[in-house]
């Protein structure tokens, strides 16, 4: 996996919550047995209309968003099918970044992306950043004051700058172990192989076949 | 010691632990890896191209479900589909794993047939790309969906790196009404909490209601945790699923006295008394109605007495995201919910698709036939609920009534195979995902329980169950 230090690029909204994998990458697309090619049908129903062109209405169909690289989002992100899929159409697209606000709800907290979706972008270098509600409304609002908005995302530092007319910048939380795991680019299996010799200690001590238990 | 009291999950999950990774994640070993051919041929690519091979053959199954014709199995019409099974095939001969292929007379829905073959067993970890995976919680298994890159992971390592998640105990206390189902209980829990509401945290369901269901309805409501957000779904093992687990034929189940050791090891995985959940939540069973979802997502649902909402008075959704449901799904505010007509009624899924559904959907239409312009199609869940319905005659009694008697597959929960709604079209569904497109491009789907599809399928539209005179006998 590719590191992830620092990365600046077009900020993209999509001011919506509970953003489904189903329609990140809608099933007829699910069908490919490669990693590649996702891409273009990324939010295929809302992207397109039905005969086929372009939704002037949608976002990343935008002039002022084209080559965007960073997603800002409502919370929730990603709930659903586990499909990788729809990681893999986010980076094929070009997206590196997706900021979610998480939201307080009946005394809890509802967090800005699904579990498994967060795991799938970890995975593939992508990095989910999740933010107060507030600092997020605040990167909506500058998005539509800054035609073409930039920003540049700090993983060794954890901060985000925009550059609108007037800098801003936001301080990001993250669990320790996935910014390490980023920062150097590392390959989970090859660091799940180098504890091969517990692996093989605990199938000794609990049979794990069929039938054994 | 109140350090001593565990609950079920802890339980699991210590007994799982092979070695600490950093402060927050463990390496935990995986007993069961299920594989279908939708989200992993690119991890076998991956395992491939590193030259690495799969750790434990012997603890991987295979199946094709989600792209399979549930029409005429011999020839998928397709060539990107067939190219999808194929390499399924191909994958699990070069790497020598079981696969439950279209030919195989216990193939089915991966989390159907698990527990079917008796590879779902109580105390067990269990992984599948796939998000339903928690339906295998039913039987006290810490069952949890994984993405791709995660699924070559247990294929090369049988373990998975995995942060501790949070413990969330639900407790539905008192009986289910008449007419109120295992379906319900789940609608009505992702309803209060949201579809976010358990996010980093696994499920144990517990109380009366929970006991009283059967190991089918069980499944029912562990398939659906992941529609809020949790990691898995569990319930403790009773009596109920030792005689599950006994009976049958379970080729994968221990067996004699080895099943007697286990069932006793079983015994012990109950949550302790006194043991502490992360946090709990109480839901009074004997008060729930049927349910209905009018959004398009899962927590956009309510009693089916109640009408449509206003956009403005769902707890946890914008107003904005309520219109733009409201607006996709073609419902006005106010309307009544058993006024909503329906074109289609779709009975099957890994949610519903076991033959305790099948019975209780047979036994509403039984001697009553489909309403005029309403398409029921009805799916077992596998090749041996199949053959069971059809021993016991539900086939006769679905096609008498008008429906569309199918082969078993995912079909049109997912809609990956022709068996699609067309755009506005509205579906009574079975299933578990309303989402926009879920069932086909522009579809607009429902979710109920397998006896409100199938009153829904005679009456044409949505009906209170508790109310309604043909569930009267």
């Amino acid at each position: 996996m590719k590191p992830f230090k620092t990365h600046r690029g077009v900020v993209v909204p999509l001011n919506r919550a509970n953003v489904d994998t189903d329609q990140i990458i809608p099933k007829q697309f699910l069908k490919s047995i490669q990693r590649t090619g996702f891409g273009r049908n990324l939010f295929q129903d809302w992207r397109y209309l039905p005969d086929g062109r372009n939704n002037p209405d949608f976002p990343l169909n935008q002039e002022r968003f084209a080559d965007a690289s960073i997603l800002v989002t409502g919370n929730n992100f990603g709930c659903g099918s586990s499909r990788e899929h729809a990681v893999w159409a986010l980076t094929e697209y070009g997206i590196r970044v997706i900021l979610a606000p998480s939201k307080k709800r009946d005394g809890g907290v509802v967090p800005a992306f699904a579990d498994i979706f967060k795991n799938n972008a970890l995975k593939n270098g992508i990095l989910a950043i999740e933010m107060p509600s507030k600092e997020i409304d605040e990167i909506f609002e500058a998005i539509t004051c800054y035609h073409g908005l930039h920003a540049t995302v700090d993983l060794e530092k954890q901060t985000i700058v925009f550059h609108a007319s007037k800098e801003f910048s936001f301080k990001f939380q993250i669990d320790q172990a996935i910014r390490e795991r980023l920062l150097k680019g590392l390959d989970d299996i090859g660091l799940t192989l180098q504890k091969e010799e517990a692996i093989g200690e605990y199938e000794r001590q609990h049979n794990p076949s069929p039938g054994a238990r | 010691m109140f350090a001593s009291k565990k609950t079920l999950f802890e339980k699991i999950w210590s007994r799982h632990v092979v070695a600490n990774l950093d402060v927050s994640t463990v390496l935990l070993y995986i007993d069961r890896h299920l594989v279908h051919e939708v989200t992993s041929p690119q991890a076998f690519d991956g395992l491939r191209a590193a030259g690495r091979g799969v750790r434990r053959p012997d603890l991987t199954f295979a199946t094709m479900d989600h792209n399979v014709p549930t029409d005429d199995r011999t020839r998928i019409l397709d060539p990107i589909s067939r190219a999808q099974i194929e390499a399924l095939a191909h994958n699990c001969r070069q790497f020598k794993i079981r696969l439950f292929d279209l030919n195989d007379a216990q193939q089915g829905i991966v989390h159907i047939i698990g527990p079917e073959l008796g590879l779902t067993l109580p105390g067990m970890t269990i992984v599948c790309g796939d998000s339903h995976t928690s339906t295998h919680g039913a039987f006290g298994a810490f069952a949890l969906g994984i993405g791709t890159s995660e699924v070559e992971h247990v294929l090369a390592t049988q373990c998975l790196p995995q942060r501790k998640p949070k413990t969330f105990q639900v407790e539905f206390d008192g009986a289910l009404p008449k007419g109120v189902t295992a379906k319900d209980l789940i609608l009505k829990l992702i309803g209060a909490i949201g579809t976010a509401g358990a996010t980093g945290y696994v499920f144990e369901y517990a109380g009366q209601a929970i006991r009283d269901l059967s190991m089918e309805g069980r499944m029912t409501i562990c398939n659906m945790s992941i529609e809020a957000g949790a990691r898995a779904g569990l319930i403790a093992p009773d009596d109920k699923t030792f005689d599950y687990i006994s009976k049958g034929n379970r080729p994968f189940t221990p067996k004699g006295e080895t099943l007697d050791k286990a069932i006793a090891e079983w015994k012990k995985l109950p949550t302790d008394a006194g043991a502490k959940f992360d946090r709990t939540l109480r839901i009074d069973a004997t008060k729930l109605a049927p349910q209905v979802t009018w959004g398009t997502s899962p927590g956009m649902v309510g009693d089916v007495t109640s009408p449509v909402p206003e956009p403005d008075k769902v707890p946890g959704y914008s107003k904005a995201d309520v219109e733009k449901a409201l607006e996709y799904m073609g419902l006005t505010p106010g309307t009544p919910m058993t006024d909503v007509k329906v074109d289609v009624v779709f009975i099957g899924s890994c949610t519903n698709g076991r033959i305790e559904d099948l019975r209780a959907a047979a036994k509403i239409i039984q001697g009553r036939r489909v309403a005029q312009g309403v398409k029921l199609m009805v799916v077992p869940g596998s090749q041996t609920v199949l053959k069971q319905a059809e021993g016991e005659g539900l086939d006769k009694i679905f096609k008498e009534a008008g429906a569309d008697w199918r082969q078993s597959g995912c079909s049109m929960c997912l809609a990956m195979n022709p068996d699609q709604l067309k755009p506005q079209e509205r579906c009574a569904s079975t299933s578990n995902r309303n989402f926009e497109g879920r069932q086909g491009k522009g579809g607009r789907t429902h979710l109920v329980s397998p006896e409100m599809a199938a009153a829904t399928a005679v009456e044409g539209h949505f009906v209170d169950l508790r109310r309604w005179e043909g569930n009267a006998r």
